[in-house]
Formats: structure tokens, C-alpha cells, sequence
């Protein structure tokens, strides 16, 4: 054991001289597609120059799905990765049963407690110790628009929810589709969380981060689900089971408005050769402009055999948070650097925006998880929570109270 | 003559006996990796999954136990009331509408038509696709703004309306849409094979004591018909239970979770939601639905083959 814990140490005192331990990690993700494939690959790169080997161990579909699967059989059977791509609360629910290891060592030499918010570094840590490494920040809470359409409808953009439902009457007048929007339950509660943070991040958090009974019975809510059923009503008829990219190509063809969805939309405009303040916008959601929703995604370090194989994996930790990887990452895929205070020249202005957004809430306390992207509760928890949010969405007959009624009940029976 | 005839028996007795114990036991060999195999991956997991759907599980398997705790939050969960009663309704429908749809097809491919050959496998082929090719060109078509009905605006029906695929009270039928398409020509080739054997002497029978056509196949062929029938409804209830892909392709539940079945139901709670206790519990009703069906048809079976 001391043995081990002296490995561990000369591990992290010798991170800095490149070769001093050749060893092997295999990362388990499921960033596979154009963009991802090549952010993960810059840090392949960096680890090989370090002189370790990369196994990459990717596993494509599902949301990370099928990646989870196959994570929890190779860690039952006794063999997981060196790492994989988990995110917020499930880190917490793989560090209650023992499988991560512990990287203070290499925190406290990149002094990760000082570069990183503190909402962020919290997701990092199982009790107070760091188990895994944030790779980016995504902000949820963005709304994508095509100034073009609204030209046309002479609507203006909306700052509010209530003058969003102003101007969406506008456009649905001129023969356009106000809200691109695809009918899966993660979007309905990207949507939802949206609405329900402009009632003020306080509320958000009791809603679903302590899932007090009181707030999600509260009056507030009931209004939340009121104008979540009448933003319905300027969504196209074929929204059903379509996906995110599909609707926001409907923004960029000019056939929609206006899309609420996280900033890896930007990745659909880029690739169509829009110009970010010229052929769309990005704006805050709708009266959200003061707070962030974060959806960030990391690599926990899971407990490895061997001294080299353990070196390499630190070695792992400290790259991802170092500024070259963060800054080539975040370019391609689209977010922003989870690293605060990073040289932002050749990032453009919807980054821009974010990164500034997202230094000013990390003060304020406006920075907070994000619900449907699986940051603010378990996964049993959020599940719950889009089956109310769905359902209500897609059934006419259901009223705010009776989803408001459900909705706390689903809650209560999932903790 | 007599004698040399009872050694020469015995003598091939005693041969039988020999290569009898080693072709007894070949077969043996043969299928017990295969027997070990399926008691294990099938019989042994069933048991896990039962005791699995005791315990508190949530993202890996725990030994807490829990009694039927599983089961109460089970059926006091909306969703998996609609899963449940949407199989009520497509599997009905999906049998039901496939047996008369593949009955009627077997019996008008049985009048003696010219390509036969070629319209039994135009109706056949269904069943080569599987069910994700099958439910997603039925997204495709039943999508009210790119299929049937803008076809149907377009050629100038203005009012037509088709949008069961997104109406959450509707949409289970288009599951029985595009799973009726793709099982009935099954049902009719499993028809057709039968009424191939019913015995010709028996229809001349009847026309000579004449009975017209419908009478013929009402009273006297599809009576005869009886075991089919029971195999195809037991192949039918099985695709109705497991069914998870087309769900998965045609709408992913969707929408809201309104054409969940309870497999898709299964998997999302034990692989994404970490309920795995709750999943199993759900997997052992399916289990039930199935053993359900199962038990009659296998009692049945087994009586029959006592009286022969």
C-alpha cells in the first residue's frame, strides 16, 4: 500500500518530465461524431507525445447509452477503462461504489481549484476529492434565431416568454414555423428547464436540484406549465420524434424562427457556412439572459492496476485541463473552455458571449446545472421528470395542475 | 431353418443394442453444450432478473432486499399503465388483423391463379426487413409533413388530414399499421401451407353434397385448420410482447411516451434511468404475459399428443 501510495506520489512529482512512465489508458466515450472525433483525437495526440499509449474505446449511439451499458458490465466483470466520458450526478453515483480514483495530486499541481469555478469543480469531486476532469462547458440556455425570418414577419426578438408568445404570432402569421422544436423527451425538457429558469435561478434549484415538494407544487410552476403548452402551439405538426439537428436545420433553411437548444447547435450553422450575427443569432433563452445553465462533460478516472498505466492516467487528468487541449477541444466541438480566464482570440462571439455569461454567473450564483442534460439530479430523478414534462407536452387534455400534481409525485417516488 | 433364422435375430439384437448406446449418445454430446448454454443464459438470467426485481437495484445490481416493492411502484407508474395498455391494444389488433388479413390472402392465393409463385413472395417479403427498416419508412410515410398526407395535399385534397403518427391517442395504431404490413404475409404462408394439406377428397366431398365455396372453407377447411391457427396466434402474441425495435424506429415512444410498449419501457428504466430493479420487475410481467400464452398452447399440445 505504501508502495502504491509512493508510485502515486513520484507519478504526480514527475508529471512534468515527459517519459518518466510509458503506460496504457483506454477512454471509454461516445464522441464519435465529425467534430467530437476530432477534439478526442487531440488529446490521443498529446498522450502519445507523452509517450503513453491510447486505447481508444469508443462507443457510438444513444446519448452515451449504449456507452453506459457497456461501462457497467466491464465494471462489474472487474475490468473497467482507465476512464470515461461521465457527467454530474452519476459521477457521484460511480464514486459511491468505489470505482474512481482519487487525482488531488494533479489538482493541486494544476491548481485545478483555482482555474475551475467552484459549481464546477464540486461536480468534480466525491467527497472533496477530485475523481474526475471537466473537458468543456456547454451552455444550455441558448436560443438560436434566423434574423432573416423575422425580418420578413417584422417580429422582434424575444426577451421574455410572454413576448415570445407576442412575436411567434407574428411569424406563425407570415407563414413560417415559430419555434423549430423536435419532439424527443430530452428537447421537451430543454425547452421546459428554459421556461422554468426565467422564474429565476433560486426557484430552478429548488425545483430540481432539492426537489423541495413546495416549489414544484408552487404557483410558479403551474405558470410554468401554462406557458409550456402555449409555446406548444407554435411548434410545426411534424415536430414528433424529430432530432435536434433537423430542427435546427429548419432554422437555417429559413422554414423556422427560432430554436431553443445548448450551444452545440452552433456545430449545425458552422458546417452550413453561416455567419454567427449575420445569418443566425444566438441569444440567451428567453429571460434567461442573466443565468447560465451548464451542461459540462468530463473524464472520471476509474481505479487501474500496474504503476505505469496509473502514471499514464494522471498524466491523462492533467492534459485535459491544461489550456492547449481545453482551447483545441472547445474550438471544435462548439463549447467553451471549463477552464476560466483562457486566451479567447480565436473563439467567435457566441463563445464569446458564453464565456462572459459564464464568468459573471459563476459570481453571482446564476451558474447552475442543467436538469434535462442529467447535471442537477439522478438519472432515476430526471427520467421521472421527463415523463411528466413529455406527457404533459404532447397531451392536450392534462392541465398545469394536474401536470404540476404529477410532476411532484413522479419526484417523490423516484428519490 | 427356424433356428438358424432366431440366431441370425439375435445375433442382429445384440449389434442393434451396441451401435444403439453409441448413437444414443452422439445426440447427447452434441446438444449439451447447447443444453448448458440455454440454462444457463436463459433459464439462469431469468432467475437473476426475478431476483433482481426484489431488491432496491438501481445502477448496478445490489442484493437488498425488498419484497415486491418493485411491483407496487411499478403499477403505480403512468408510464408503464400506458405501456401495458398500449400492448393490450396493439397486440389484439396486431393478431387479430393479421390472421384475417393472412387467411384471406392464403385463401385467395389457393384458387389456382396464374404467378402465384411471385405474389406469395411480393407478400412474403415483409418479413425478410426487420423491424427498424420497417418502422422507420413508416415514419417516413405516415409523417404528416413529408408522407401520405403531403402527398395527399399536394394533389390538391386540401383537407386531408392523416396525422395518427403524432396524435399521442392514435399513434398506437400506426405500430399496428406498419407491424401488420410487415407479419400478415407470414400468417399467409403458414395458412397457405396448411390449406395445401387439407385433404382434396374432403372439399370434393362437400361440393358433392353441395355446399358452395364459403360454406366449403367456413365449416370444413379452416376447422381442419385448427393447429395452424393456434401456431400462428402463439408466433403473433410473441412478436407483440418483445416488440422493441419497431417502437424504437417508428416513434421512440414518442409522442410525450404515449406508444411505449413495455420492452422499451424495460430497457429505458434498467439501462438509462439506473432503475434496474424496477426494469426487472417489469421484464418478469413480460415474462408473465408470455408464460401466459405459453402454458395453454404447451398443456394443449402435450394433451394432444397423449391422445394420438
Amino acid at each position: 500500500m505504501k508502495k502504491f501510495a509512493f508510485a502515486l506520489t513520484a507519478a504526480a512529482l514527475t508529471v512534468g518530465a515527459a517519459n518518466s512512465y510509458a503506460g496504457e489508458v483506454e477512454v471509454l466515450h461516445w464522441w464519435t461524431s465529425g467534430g467530437e472525433a476530432a477534439s478526442i483525437n487531440v488529446l490521443k495526440g498529446l498522450m502519445v507525445e507523452e509517450g503513453h499509449t491510447w486505447k481508444d474505446f469508443a462507443v457510438a449511439g444513444g446519448a452515451g447509452e449504449s456507452a453506459m451499458t457497456v461501462l457497467k458490465s466491464r465494471a462489474i466483470s472487474g475490468n473497467p477503462p482507465a476512464s470515461a466520458q461521465i457527467k454530474g450526478p452519476t459521477i457521484q453515483e460511480w464514486g459511491s461504489l468505489g470505482f474512481l480514483t482519487n487525482l488531488d495530486a494533479v489538482a493541486a499541481q494544476g491548481e485545478w481549484d483555482v482555474v475551475l469555478p467552484q459549481v464546477v469543480s464540486d461536480v468534480m469531486k466525491y467527497e472533496g476529492h477530485y475523481v474526475a476532469a471537466p473537458v468543456n462547458v456547454h451552455r444550455v440556455n441558448w436560443m438560436w434565431a434566423n434574423p432573416e425570418v423575422f425580418r420578413k414577419s417584422g417580429a422582434e426578438l424575444p426577451t421574455s416568454w410572454d413576448q415570445f408568445l407576442v412575436e411567434a404570432e407574428k411569424i406563425k402569421a407570415a407563414g413560417y414555423t415559430p419555434l423549430a422544436h423536435g419532439g424527443q423527451a430530452w428537447q421537451d425538457a430543454t425547452l421546459f428547464e428554459a421556461i422554468a429558469l426565467e422564474k429565476g435561478v433560486n426557484f430552478y434549484n429548488k425545483a430540481f436540484i432539492a426537489h423541495s415538494d413546495q416549489t414544484l407544487r408552487s404557483q410558479d410552476m403551474i405558470d410554468v406549465f401554462n406557458t409550456f403548452k402555449q409555446v406548444r402551439k407554435y411548434v410545426d405538426v411534424g415536430f414528433s420524434g424529430r432530432d435536434w439537428n433537423v430542427a435546427t436545420s429548419m432554422v437555417i433553411n429559413g422554414e423556422a424562427a427560432m430554436q431553443i437548444m445548448g450551444d452545440w447547435a452552433k456545430g449545425e450553422f458552422t458546417a452550413a457556412n453561416k455567419k454567427a450575427g449575420i445569418d443566425y443569432v444566438c441569444l440567451p433563452a428567453p429571460g434567461t439572459s442573466d443565468s447560465f445553465t451548464f451542461n459540462i462533460d468530463s473524464l472520471a478516472m476509474f481505479k487501474v492496476e500496474g504503476k505505469d498505466n496509473q502514471a499514464a492516467q494522471q498524466d491523462l487528468a492533467r492534459l485535459i485541463l491544461e489550456p492547449e487541449f481545453q482551447e483545441t477541444f472547445n474550438l471544435n466541438k462548439g463549447s467553451i473552455p471549463a477552464r476560466l480566464n483562457m486566451p479567447r482570440e480565436k473563439f467567435d462571439t457566441c463563445a464569446h458571449a458564453s464565456m462572459d455569461s459564464f464568468l459573471a454567473s459563476s459570481t453571482t450564483g446564476n451558474l447552475t446545472p442543467s436538469m434535462a442534460h442529467g447535471m442537477s439530479t439522478s438519472s432515476m430523478v430526471q427520467g421521472a421528470i421527463y415523463d411528466v414534462v413529455t406527457n404533459f407536452f404532447n397531451d392536450d387534455s392534462m392541465t398545469a395542475e394536474q401536470a404540476v400534481d404529477k410532476l411532484a409525485r413522479a419526484v417523490k417516488a423516484s428519490l | 431353418m427356424t433356428i438358424k433364422a432366431s440366431s441370425l435375430e439375435s445375433k442382429a439384437t445384440s449389434a442393434q443394442a451396441k451401435s444403439f448406446s453409441l448413437a444414443d449418445l452422439i445426440p447427447k454430446l452434441v446438444m449439451a453444450p447447447t443444453i448448458v448454454v440455454t440454462l444457463i443464459c436463459m433459464y439462469g438470467y431469468m432467475i437473476w432478473t426475478a431476483v433482481l426485481s426484489m431488491t432496491n437495484s438501481r445502477m448496478l445490481p445490489s442484493y437488498d432486499f425488498v419484497g415486491l416493492s418493485q411491483y407496487e411502484r411499478l403499477f403505480n407508474n403512468d408510464r408503464w399503465i400506458v405501456a401495458l395498455t398500449n400492448l393490450g391494444i396493439f397486440g389484439g389488433l396486431f393478431i387479430f388483423i393479421c390472421l384475417f388479413l393472412g387467411v384471406m390472402l392464403a385463401i385467395f392465393l389457393d384458387q389456382k391463379i396464374r404467378n402465384e409463385g411471385a405474389i406469395r413472395t411480393i407478400y412474403l417479403y415483409p418479413m425478410a426487413i426487420s423491424f427498424i427498416v420497417t418502422g422507420t419508412a413508416w415514419k417516413w410515410l405516415l409523417n404528416p409533413t413529408n408522407g401520405l398526407e403531403k402527398m395527399m395535399v399536394d394533389w390538391g385534397f386540401e383537407s386531408f388530414t392523416f396525422d395518427w403518427l403524432v396524435n399521442p391517442d392514435k399513434v398506437v395504431y400506426c405500430l399496428v399499421i406498419a407491424a401488420v404490413w410487415q407479419a400478415s404475409g407470414f400468417v399467409m404462408a403458414l395458412f397457405l401451407a396448411g390449406l395445401r394439406g387439407v385433404d382434396g377428397d374432403l372439399i370434393k366431398a362437400a361440393n358433392l353434397d353441395g355446399a358452395n365455396i364459403f360454406t366449403t372453407y367456413r365449416r370444413i377447411i379452416l376447422p381442419s385448420l385448427k393447429p395452424v391457427f393456434f401456431s400462428a396466434v402463439v408466433i403473433l402474441s410473441h412478436i407483440a410482447i418483445k416488440s422493441f425495435d419497431l417502437v424504437a424506429a417508428l416513434t421512440n415512444g414518442g409522442p410525450g411516451y404515449s406508444s411505449d410498449l413495455p420492452a422499451n419501457f424495460m430497457y429505458a428504466h434498467t439501462f438509462t434511468r439506473s432503475q434496474i430493479g424496477l426494469g426487472s420487475a417489469s421484464a418478469m410481467v413480460m415474462l408473465g404475459c408470455v408464460l401466459a400464452i405459453l402454458i395453454p398452447y404447451l398443456y394443449s399440445e402435450l394433451r394432444g399428443e397423449r391422445h394420438d
